[in-house]
């Protein structure tokens, strides 16, 4: 008896569990076609409140412009705070942000802002010279971790201080003159400087807030956090729910408040390029981070497709391990970058209109559009091959490309294998490794050939040719000619003139090319897919946006 | 009972000490670290990192200092959120994963034991063959599949239903459900059509026909019980894994569930919220089953015996 | 008693009779199942495709054609190409070779180890069941993929060790079942019966334990060897499995789910494929347990 009485309760359990599950699916199946009659997207009703859905890519691991890195950290950072220069959404070249206006002395060493009266924090405080000079102290404390301390080393003394060589912040060149005027002494005449202040590891942080909750220099207080934290951009943070959204509103107290159109910004983490790409579909963001490749075909037969693509300044490329004993000869690294067919591989195989790279630095940065002897031609890769010892790859030892886990870089590495299997005659073979394992082996330089991409923080030749000196922490390859530190760490900073400067840039350019511890490969595209609401998100090569300027304007 | 379920209990406490000691140490000896970065990391900023999260202390005394901060309930800083606690992100994950995994489970149980006896019932005729095929697409069809055919047909072709989300929008619950619940399903139907196939075949059942009862008081009554047990035996870890596996669907609807923080954990080193999360999941995994392993008992009047005498 | 001694001497003469006959007995049931032998000649085929396949491949597998692309079946390519321009067809028979290697060896060291440690634990209960299955608890536990990178760090990578770490993992659930199955066993008349003409607990446990739990054990393990081969493709992203050009099935849905929209060629014919073995698998699966059943005899 106990036992019927038991399985009539395993019944009744199960019962009344399937009549809950009922229920629930029930009820979500009701509202569903209640909805029906007014089932609006979240870009129908964007376009009416004025809400922006935005694709972010991962979930940003803090909003502390001192601390976070990456680009979803910095479109969220960018709305919520905003530096002494602003850049134009087009070509941007700086325009006045926090300071309404500056002067450059004679030598190009020493700049004076003055900031504006109505610059205020969102919570009313007024906003001063101290607050920048404050926020640069605590972006150079070792503490704190900042990884883009290196954005503030063109500051004289900057370096000094945050290595320890020099421990009083005094000697730094970063002074208020007054509330009102900010006086910036750098190392060098440094024509990239303007740029860098509207990177967020130069943006202004509130003192107070940040003393509430913690020390000056401690990492991952609550600060952060919804409802704590307190900036001077055109939007506030309003809600953050980790790995589901974050919500910005409009900030009344952001000076140039009156122009901005947007009421919110919904941002979306979706780490899931594909899923991305359905959700827009389905109308549920304005703009997508980015297009998986095999779709790029498909929204290019659309009428007025959503789909743009635009320059990006980053360049994907091969770092060689120039201490392996079969890749130390410079003709043999030459033959590997002349046996890819960058033409073929752009247009079948990454499909996003990306430009075939023949240089490190991208054309047109700063003006600089660098020469090289590099090309596709397999008849002299076979000859530099043959010339180095391996005449038709003959004995070539079997040398491995290293890449980490990603549908994308894995493409590439097949289609590469399979160009210098055929133009070459030697044998390729592909190693994945998780993300954290590659980035492991490939600094402590256990790797022969291993995938690369480089994006400009700045837009100038020296933030990717400084990248291999012999120092550099991102060189990674062995490589090391001091010829090369001089033109970049010496005469390049020294130069008078933007056309002589260049010219340095060039000579070290061609030294890097000629010796070839890196193989160009492709200069990147940014993809997106945008909604035909979304007006003046203009594209530029940084694929910055600047979401005080951004409406929605919808044709309904 | 009472004792067993307490000795189950306290054999509990040595195991979740050996999980957590094999995965401190697998996970401080995994290459990479939480700080490494694509961009170079200047030493100073390792050395201040590392000072601040103690990981420039020996590693036993890490693993002393862990233990010490467990037993107080606190898992610690996240690495890789700074400012968030692994015992705010797991509350955070937690409900919405465990919504989830509720709904697929019961999704699970209700077609795959009703097919799955209707099956055995009927052995080798269209009442078997159907649903066995099904199963069988179930089965080939892992979530990462069915998952966008069901966002393409239901989402994107038919705008009957959301393509992603969690409560967001009216109707988001259902095809994540289904989604995870699919392959749960078709396992739990060929288990227990098989298992019911294996007790209809033993001698209490064809006594229990001979004796002129109904077929269905004869399955519900006698058969069920024993044809269930390895399907109740496969529960146990199937939740745990549903749980721990429901990653998949998460990251395919855009559900901010625990499923995506234990994965984001292991690739980022995040070697707090890994261990948090690892033990969180292995107590999940112990008390089921142990309930599993419960149901079995029941199910099993010998045994229920020996436990209660014994 | 009657029953009693019926079954003793039952016991006695199954422990006596050769196991030949036994064996002969059962491939004489299963092959008067049909579905049970489509299937094993299915799998007989595909198995033999893949030994052949370096000499009956229309292509080499890794031989590209960027200039086509991904194209739909043709007559030159029948069930078409990839972004790359390889054929499709060859493609799948390579990967048959992975997939089919990696799902047999990798459920038989689950299968040897999952029966055995569920057999041994189920039957002797009491402490060494407590210890046994606290050790598949804790094992349960442990975080898989952190687990996977310091293996292959370790070991470097190695096909064997992708069979160890599938292995490793799936015979928990295959231990928990037979487990389960072991101890509704274990108190049964015939077993006591067998004690009583003075088997020895290893005898029996493998002549009258673990055949009875032959039923779920078949249906779960022609259920575990779909899921690892879509394992073993989840490993292969994380580096440890088996490299490109190389390719497996798993690995080719994977990749067919990204373009499924695109190119569905690429999803559906592996797909195809795997399902095909898994059918003929549950074909041949079931017959056997029929075949095997210790009792259908008595039919």
């Amino acid at each position: 008896m106990k036992e019927i009485s038991l399985i009539l309760n395993l019944s009744e359990l199960l019962k009344k569990s399937i009549n809950l599950l009922k229920l629930v699916f029930l009820a979500q199946l009701l509202l569903l076609s209640a909805s029906c009659g007014d089932s609006q997207t979240n870009v129908e009703k964007g376009n009416i409140n004025g809400t922006l859905y935005w694709g972010n890519g991962t979930e940003p691991q803090s909003l502390d412009p001192q601390i976070a890195t990456g680009v979803p950290e910095h479109h969220v950072i960018s709305a919520l705070m905003e530096g002494l220069v602003l850049k134009d959404r087009k070509t941007l070249l700086p325009k006045p942000g926090v300071a309404e206006s500056w002067d450059i002395s004679d030598d190009g060493r020493v700049y004076t802002f003055k900031i504006r009266d109505n610059a205020r924090w969102s919570n009313g405080d007024s906003l001063t010279a101290n607050d920048f000079v404050w926020s640069w102290w605590r972006a150079l404390q070792p503490a704190l971790g900042n990884l883009y301390a290196y954005m503030l080393f063109p500051i004289e003394n900057a370096q000094e201080y945050y290595e320890g060589a020099l421990t009083d912040f005094s000697k730094v060149g970063a002074k208020a003159l007054d509330e009102n005027t900010l006086q910036v002494t750098l190392n060098h005449p440094t024509p990239y400087f303007l740029q860098l202040l509207d990177h967020y590891s130069l943006f202004p942080v509130h003192k107070e807030t940040i003393e509430k909750f913690g020390a000056a220099d401690e990492r991952g207080t609550r600060w952060t956090y919804a409802g704590n934290l307190v900036g001077n951009g055109a939007f506030t943070l309003d809600e953050w729910e980790i790995n589901r959204k974050i919500l910005v509103k409009k900030n009344k107290n952001y000076w140039d408040s009156d122009n901005v159109d947007l009421n919110e910004i919904v941002f979306l983490p979706i780490d899931n390029m594909v899923t991305e790409e359905r959700m827009f579909r389905a109308g549920q963001l304005h703009v997508t981070s980015s297009l998986p490749a095999d779709k790029i075909a498909a929204y290019k037969e659309i009428d007025d497709s959503p789909m743009r693509i635009s320059p990006y300044l980053g360049t994907y490329f091969y770092r060689i391990n120039v201490d392996v004993p079969h890749l130390q000869d410079p003709r043999i690294r030459r033959a590997l970058a002349m046996a890819i067919d960058r033409v073929n591989l752009v247009e079948k195989i990454t499909k996003g209109g990306q430009i075939p790279a023949y240089a490190m630095t991208p054309p047109g940065t700063m003006g600089y559009f660098p020469e090289s002897s590099l090309q596709y031609d397999p008849e002299r890769a076979r000859k530099l091959l043959s010339d180095a010892g391996y005449p038709n790859g003959k004995d070539f030892p079997i040398t491995e490309i290293l890449y980490n886990t990603n549908e994308g870089h894995r493409k590439i590495a097949i289609a590469i294998q399979e160009m210098w299997k055929k133009n070459l005659n030697i044998d390729i073979q592909i190693l994945n490794q998780e993300w954290k394992v590659y980035l492991d082996s490939e600094s402590a330089g256990e790797y022969q050939i291993s995938r690369a991409g480089w994006i400009g923080d700045y837009v100038d030749p020296n933030n990717f040719l400084d990248m291999f000196i012999c120092e550099g922490g991102n060189n990674r390859t062995g490589w090391c000619n001091e010829e090369y530190d001089d033109l970049i760490l010496k005469i390049a900073p020294a130069t008078k003139s933007h056309k002589e400067r260049l010219e340095i840039f060039q000579k070290a350019e061609t030294m890097l090319l000629d010796d070839m511890p890196v193989i160009p490969i492709y200069t990147y595209t940014s993809i997106q897919l945008i909604d035909s609401a979304v007006k003046n998100f203009d594209s530029n090569i940084m694929n910055h946006a600047y979401y005080k300027d951004i409406y929605l304007e919808s044709l309904n | 009972m009472i004792k067993f379920l307490l000795s189950r209990l306290l054999q509990a406490v040595p195991v979740l000490i050996i999980v957590i000691t094999a995965t401190f140490f697998i996970v401080h000896a995994a290459p990479g670290g939480p700080f490494s970065a694509d961009k170079a990391v200047p030493p100073e900023v390792i050395q201040a990192l590392e000072a601040q999260y103690k990981l420039d202390q020996p590693v036993w005394r890490q693993y002393l200092g862990y233990l010490g901060d467990i037993a107080r309930g606190d898992f610690g800083p996240s690495f890789k959120y700074p400012g968030r606690s692994v015992n705010e992100l797991i509350m955070a994950g937690l409900p919405i994963t465990a919504e989830l995994a509720f709904y697929a489970m019961i999704i699970a149980i209700l077609i795959g034991v009703l097919s799955g006896v209707g099956a055995a019932m009927r052995p080798n005729t269209l009442q078997d063959y159907v649903p066995m095929t099904l199963a069988m697409i179930g089965i080939c069809m892992p979530s990462f599949l069915l998952g966008p055919l069901l966002v393409l047909v239901f989402g994107i072709q038919l705008e009957l239903l959301p393509v992603s989300g969690w409560g967001d929008i009216p109707g988001d619950k259902i095809l994540p459900s289904i989604t995870l619940g699919t392959g749960y399903a078709a396992f739990i139907a060929r288990l227990s059509r098989g298992g019911m196939l294996e007790i209809l075949s033993q001698d209490y059942i064809r006594t229990a026909r001979a004796k002129g009862l109904r077929e269905t008081t004869v399955i519900i009554k006698h058969a069920l019980r024993g044809g269930l047990i390895p399907v109740v035996a496969f529960l146990g870890p199937a939740f745990a894994g549903l749980l721990a596996g429901s990653f998949v669907v998460e990251t395919i609807f855009q559900i901010p569930g625990i499923g995506r923080f234990y994965v984001q954990a292991a690739f980022n080193r995040d070697y707090t919220l890994i261990l948090g999360m690892t033990i969180f999941l292995s107590t999940l995994i112990i008390i089921f089953n142990l309930i599993s392993d419960l149901i079995s008992i029941w199910l099993n009047p010998k045994l229920r015996d020996e436990v209660s005498n014994g | 008693m009657d029953k009693l001694n019926n079954i003793t001497s039952q016991v006695e003469a199954s422990s006596e009779l050769k196991s030949s006959s036994l064996w002969r007995d059962a491939w004489i049931r299963l092959s008067k199942n049909r579905l049970a032998i489509a299937g094993l000649i299915v799998l007989l085929t595909l198995i033999m495709i893949s030994l052949l396949t370096p000499i009956i491949a229309p292509y080499g597998y890794e031989e590209q054609n960027l200039a086509i692309g991904a194209t739909a079946p043709s007559e030159e390519h029948l069930l078409g190409t990839d972004i790359f321009g390889r054929d499709m067809l060859t493609r799948i028979m390579y990967g048959g070779r992975v997939s089919l290697m990696v799902g047999f060896v990798a459920t038989s060291v689950a299968l040897v180890i999952g029966i055995s440690w569920g057999a041994i634990a189920g039957f002797f209960g009491g402490r060494l069941d407590a210890v046994m299955m606290r050790i598949v608890d804790a094992l349960y536990a442990l975080p898989f993929m952190i687990f996977i990178i310091l293996l292959m760090v370790v070991f470097g990578r190695n096909i064997l060790l992708l069979f160890l770490a599938i292995g490793a993992v799936e015979w928990l659930t295959m231990a928990r079942i037979v487990r389960s199955q072991v101890m509704s066993i274990r108190n049964q008349e015939f077993i006591e019966a067998a004690y009583s003409i003075g088997l020895t607990r290893w005898v029996i446990i493998k002549k009258h334990i673990i055949p009875n739990t032959i039923g779920p054990v078949i249906v779960y393990t022609t259920l575990t060897i779909p899921s690892v081969m879509l394992l073993e493709a989840f490993l292969s992203f994380l580096g440890l499995g088996i490299q490109p050009p190389q390719s497996s099935w798993g690995l080719l849905i994977n990749y067919g789910v990204e373009t499924m929209e695109e190119y569905p060629w690429l999803l559906i014919f592996p797909g195809m494929a795997l399902s095909l073995t898994l059918f003929s698998l549950n074909f041949l699966g079931d017959g056997l347990r029929d075949a095997l059943d210790p009792r259908a005899s008595k039919d």
